[in-house]
């Protein structure tokens, strides 16, 4: 019998749609998986902080008994199953974003984006491991345990969205819905031989999605290929009038670029290397794959240009001031009034002291630290020297994309500077955590489209097994279509030359 | 009485001859939009705690605001009413501060881009000098909840042991109105504040953007206020005066100042710049508590939002939707109505100016409804503590009281007894008539048969009416109106009398 | 001379309710050096005549309907919170008072 958790998301539902395998089976054997190979904090992937069993065989039940009484499936995913990365809303379940200062809090609402997945029938197995409120790079920062990555147990899995990316390379889930402000979906993607999608600004609502930093969040798909990505791509995206900052225009037709490009070629089509993203600093390993990537687009009839980005190096300080800034605002709600936790001070505790209190417990260190950083860029006198001059670098690299655009269809840099690092390895070192966001954070300033897509496997400094890593496709604003095409052709003839899909070498987690 | 934060207050005749006053006005209007400024909840004054909220106005993680569109017809409109220009481009700002009535620990507000600017109002003082006003600006932002401190001996905020909060009006559409400062104005300051405020509400109401209610909260005050030495030159620190809630208290406030920070400055104090407290009980303003930590909004342009750019041809479709100014429409109505000045400005101070227009615009005379609202409307709002437009009567209902006695179908003292059974609840003027069977008596038979009988009773009056001495007829028309309880039409019992001892 | 002193995080941690300890004092006072230090370059790129972007996609006047849109009844609403009463949000004395101009009528008595 085929192990069903092996499948792609594409396989399986048209197994279900053609009634050869139930949605319950589905969800089981997923199920089943996830208590074998998930565990604890301690042990096992711990990709899931809450895993809904229940609900995700009632959700799979009426699936297969729509299909059963002759009805079209609700989308193309109906039945499939999901994991639900603990920053969207659920009526359901816990909502917790990784904080011990929402531990336990079940929303009152759904997010958009939980709601168009339960519309298209979409299983949601659970709610997966994050960063704090998203910020950080590896997991570490979850207040509920370090995710495992499932290629080498004792390596991070990236982050923030270590839970959505971990899911998919154990075979937890074959798809997971991550957020991306400034490489939370494409790092883990890279780390965990995966492939993730930051859509375009606006293209997926942000209405449910618990805010890091908001003019750079974007919700967007994870998966084991691109077309499965794809598919979810599409039933993610959409306007939403509960989002301001939602785009009113038609979702590009993304899985019928993905299809066209897995099995055609890349003939007349420009790339641009970035010749910023890609040099210092980045692992041997990793340069070495994405210059055979490189390759095999030439290969494919794409034009390889060079192209340059002279702000892209400032991007990085532009991030680390206006994402803390938008933080320290964002997260002045979780002040113990209302919800979440509440810390007693002594009998007669003043709301400003018990606020203060239960923030301080509340909140790890690398939120307070960014809580604190923001508060201090946007005080008065140091404004115009911090958050001022970072909006304009911002404009600098929105320049600098629409000049690169000019001379090509898309352009590729490594996604991540290194391979996943060991656990414990940088978590007492802000400032290298956050050059592995070197690359994939212009797109979030720019509010462009990217995608992390597996290239090869490098070994690093510390030896052991051989690790992922990924490469970068960007396109301007809406240009997912061809940003498809392009990663579809690339996994197509990747897989060709390399005897298959690179997540059939993940070893067997034990 | 002794103020323990201003020892001495200097007589005002005296302040004002020493000291030339500043005068700035803030003035907060909450919108009558059907929902909320960034959700779909509704805005409805009075309701049960906590059950007009969503996630948007709970601040609820993941939650985002959306601008509601008439919101911003209504600013604009108030902007363009008040002569402003209309910011081509602008971003609402994050106001960062903690506070447990503020459900995201910041104001969604457009404080430093807002959407009208540079104006001015034109504002008649009681003797017809017009005051010119020059308006700031005029931006939007959302209410905060309410709360309620309990436990402790006053119910105050200080010595409370907790609170209690509501998030119903959290949310709601403000429009704050921020004058410049008003300079010159000497001893008529009060006046010319009291004015301002009177004449904004007028315009406010008249846009039908808000029910400028400044007992419910619906329009509020801050009154910003400094002296320096006559014809100094100088300009004084300044301190700002809120929870003024009445028309009355910005004139008192205002006044109080004056008189209490020339105390301040005559025992050679510092005036400190601060927000200080209207006690409407006393008249006097008190500090408020200063703050450890010096405040420090750190504002950025609101990421949840996008900017509001309005086309030109939106703003001028709004242009004409504006009523006439205020001060043109009271010269207008003083020219219709033929009324004096004092007339007019009864009419104002009564609050009744568009109550009587709305009834005469439902075919009363000017006179009558003028009448009817001044006085005796305005004694029964008195005595049951309500504001005249809270009476339960329509100006419509009132016009057709009026209609009545002009067709001799009800006296005066009828009209009176219809307009208590509508204030009442006993329905339309119409169903009280009917109701209360109070129709004038107008078949001459019966009145005839009184009449006769008046003058049976005091035969000596008959004589003198007879003789013609017409002022005794009085005595007998009143002997009828009493024996007709009052029914009969006094006019034509008084017409009848004399027919009768004619001839 | 560090960007940032030991006083000035105390200040921010109190502008940002945060009751740090001594030690995250000592250990945030530094870090927070080093990260300003690294990112105040952002100040050697952009000139004067660079507007700054406050979001990343160019939108204007998105607006909704002033429409009703159903909320949350009022056992939904305090669902989640840590005390309550009458209704309402039961939270710890306040002592400050209201921050917000014109913020008016809302200490009411109890």
């Amino acid at each position: 019998m085929t192990d069903l958790t092996r499948l792609t998301a594409a396989e399986l539902a048209a197994g279900i749609h053609s009634r050869e395998v139930s949605a319950v089976e589905v969800a089981q054997a997923h199920l089943d998986r996830i208590a074998e190979v998930d565990g604890d904090a301690g042990r096992g992937v711990h990709a899931f902080l809450h895993v809904a069993a229940d609900a995700a065989l009632a959700s799979a039940a009426l699936v297969d008994e729509a299909i059963g009484a002759g009805s079209a499936p609700a989308s193309p995913l109906a039945g499939v199953p999901l994991a639900l990365k603990d920053v969207f809303t659920t009526i359901d379940m816990p909502t917790t974003a990784g904080s011990k200062i929402l531990e336990g809090w079940r929303p009152p609402y759904d997010a958009t984006v939980t709601a168009r997945l339960r519309a298209a029938g979409i299983t949601i197995l659970g709610k997966t491991n994050m960063d704090e409120f998203a910020m950080g790079s590896s997991t570490e920062h979850s207040a509920y345990g370090v995710t495992r990555n499932p290629w080498d147990g004792t390596r991070v899995p990236g982050g923030s969205g270590g839970g959505s990316a971990s899911a998919l390379a154990a075979f937890e889930a074959p798809l997971s819905v991550g957020t991306d402000t400034g490489g939370s979906i494409r790092q883990p993607a890279a780390f965990t031989g995966t492939v993730g999608v930051k859509p375009t600004y606006g293209g997926v609502s942000r209405y449910g999605l618990i805010a890091c930093a908001s003019s750079l969040d974007q919700g967007g798909p994870c998966a084991r290929t691109v077309l499965d990505a794809a598919l979810l791509h599409e039933v993610l995206a959409g306007y939403d009038p509960l989002d301001s900052t939602s785009i009113d225009a038609a979702v590009p037709a993304v899985v019928e670029a993905a299809r066209a490009g897995a099995s055609g070629d890349l003939a007349g089509l420009k790339v641009g290397v970035v010749r910023e993203l890609g040099g210092e600093g980045y692992q041997p390993g990793v340069r070495a794959s994405f210059d055979a990537a490189l390759q095999l687009l030439e290969k494919l009839g794409a034009e390889i240009v060079e192209v340059s980005c002279p702000h892209f190096e400032y991007g990085l300080a532009a991030y680390y001031l206006i994402l803390p800034s938008e933080v320290s605002s964002n997260l002045a709600r979780f002040d113990a009034m209302r919800y979440g936790l509440r810390v007693q001070v002594a009998d007669t505790g003043s709301a400003e002291e018990v606020m203060a209190a239960t923030r301080e417990a509340g909140f790890g260190a690398e939120v307070k630290r960014r809580i604190m950083l923001g508060t201090y860029a946007l005080s008065s006198g140091y404004y115009d020297a911090y958050y001022g001059q970072a909006q304009k670098v911002r404009t600098l690299i929105s320049r600098d994309f629409a000049a690169a655009f000019e001379r090509a269809d898309v352009l590729v840099s490594p996604t991540a500077p290194t391979t996943a690092f060991p656990i414990g390895d940088k978590v007492d070192d802000p400032l290298a955590m956050y050059l592995n966001d070197l690359a994939t954070i212009p797109t979030n300033l720019a509010g462009t489209a990217a995608m992390s897509v597996p290239s090869g496997l490098a070994r690093d400094q510390h030896g052991g097994v051989e690790l992922p890593v990924g490469l970068q496709i960007m396109a301007p604003a809406l240009g997912e279509a061809v940003m498809y095409r392009v990663g579809a052709a690339f996994e197509a003839v990747r897989d060709a030359e390399q005897d298959g899909p690179l997540i059939r070498r993940v070893r067997e987690w034990s | 009485m002794t103020l323990a934060n201003s020892p001495t207050l200097v007589d005002y005749d005296e302040v004002v001859e020493r000291f030339d006053p500043m005068l700035g006005l803030e003035v907060h209007v909450e919108l009558n939009t059907r929902t909320k400024m960034f959700c779909g909840c509704p805005t409805a004054f009075g309701a049960e705690p906590n059950t007009q909220v969503c996630p948007t106005c709970l601040g609820l993680p993941g939650s985002l605001p959306v601008v509601n569109r008439v919101a911003v017809e209504s600013a604009m409109r108030i902007g363009l009413a008040l002569n402003c220009s209309i910011a081509p481009w602008g971003r609402f700002a994050r106001k960062n501060y903690f506070y447990p009535d503020m459900p995201k620990n910041f104001q969604t507000s457009q404080y430093d881009e807002p959407i009208a600017v540079n104006g001015w109002l034109d504002v008649a003082l009681d003797d017809g000098e017009i005051v010119r006003v020059e308006i700031e600006r005029a931006h939007m932002e959302e209410d905060t909840g309410k709360s309620l401190h309990v436990g402790g001996q006053t119910g105050r905020i200080h010595g409370a042991d907790y609170s209690l909060l509501d998030y119903n009006r959290a949310g709601v559409p403000l429009i704050e109105i921020v004058t410049k400062m008003i300079p010159g104005t000497g001893a008529r300051a009060p006046e010319v504040a009291r004015a301002y405020v009177t004449t904004l509400r007028e315009l406010v109401k008249a846009l039908g953007v808000s029910d400028v209610r400044m007992d419910q909260g619906s329009m509020r005050c801050d009154v910003n206020l400094s002296l320096s030495p006559r014809d100094s030159g100088t300009l004084g620190t300044r301190t700002e005066t809120k929870n003024v809630n009445s028309l009355r208290s910005v004139e008192r406030a205002v006044r109080f100042e004056m008189t209490r920070q020339a105390g301040v400055l005559d025992a050679g104090d510092p005036i400190v710049q601060e927000t200080r407290h209207f006690e409407e009980q006393s008249g006097t303003t008190r500090a408020g508590r200063r703050k450890e930590t010096s405040e420090d909004y750190r504002y950025f342009p609101e990421p949840d939002l996008v900017p509001i750019a309005p086309p030109v041809e939106w703003v001028e479709e709004l242009r004409g939707t504006l009523p006439e100014p205020p001060r043109e429409r009271r010269k207008r109505i003083q020219a219709d109505w033929s009324l004096s000045d004092e007339e007019l400005r009864d009419l104002v101070n009564a609050d009744a100016l568009d109550l009587v227009a709305a009834t005469v615009a439902a075919g009363a005379p000017s006179q009558e409804a003028r009448s009817w609202w001044v006085s005796y409307l305005s004694q029964q709002a008195n005595s049951q503590g309500v504001t005249l437009d809270e009476l339960a009567i329509t100006p419509e209902q009132l016009a057709r009281v009026i209609e009545l006695v002009a067709g001799g179908e009800l006296n005066n003292k009828l009209a009176r007894q219809v307009v208590d059974g509508v204030l009442a609840g006993e329905g339309s003027p119409d169903d009280v008539v009917a109701g209360r069977g109070l129709a004038v008596v107008s078949d001459d038979g019966p009145l005839i048969a009184a009449v006769d009988e008046a003058l049976a009773a005091q035969p000596e009056v008959a004589d003198k009416i007879r003789s013609g001495k017409i002022a005794a007829a009085g005595a007998i028309v009143g002997a009828v109106m009493k024996a007709t309880r009052g029914q009969a039409d006094a006019q034509r019992v008084r017409e009848l009398v004399l027919q009768r001892c004619s001839g | 001379m560090p960007a940032i002193s030991r006083d000035e995080v105390a200040h921010l941690a109190r502008l940002a309710r945060l009751a740090v300890t001594e030690d995250e004092l000592d250990l945030f006072a530094g870090q927070l050096d080093v990260i300003l230090g690294a990112v105040a370059r952002v100040g050697e790129v952009a000139a004067d005549d660079i507007p700054p972007t406050s979001h990343a996609v160019p939108l204007s006047n998105v607006f909704r309907p002033d429409e009703l849109r159903p909320g949350l009844n009022q056992e939904q609403a305090l669902a989640g919170a840590p005390a309550v009463e009458e209704g309402r949000f039961r939270v710890p004395r306040i002592l400050d008072e209201e921050p917000l101009a014109g913020s008016g009528i809302s200490g009411e008595e109890a």
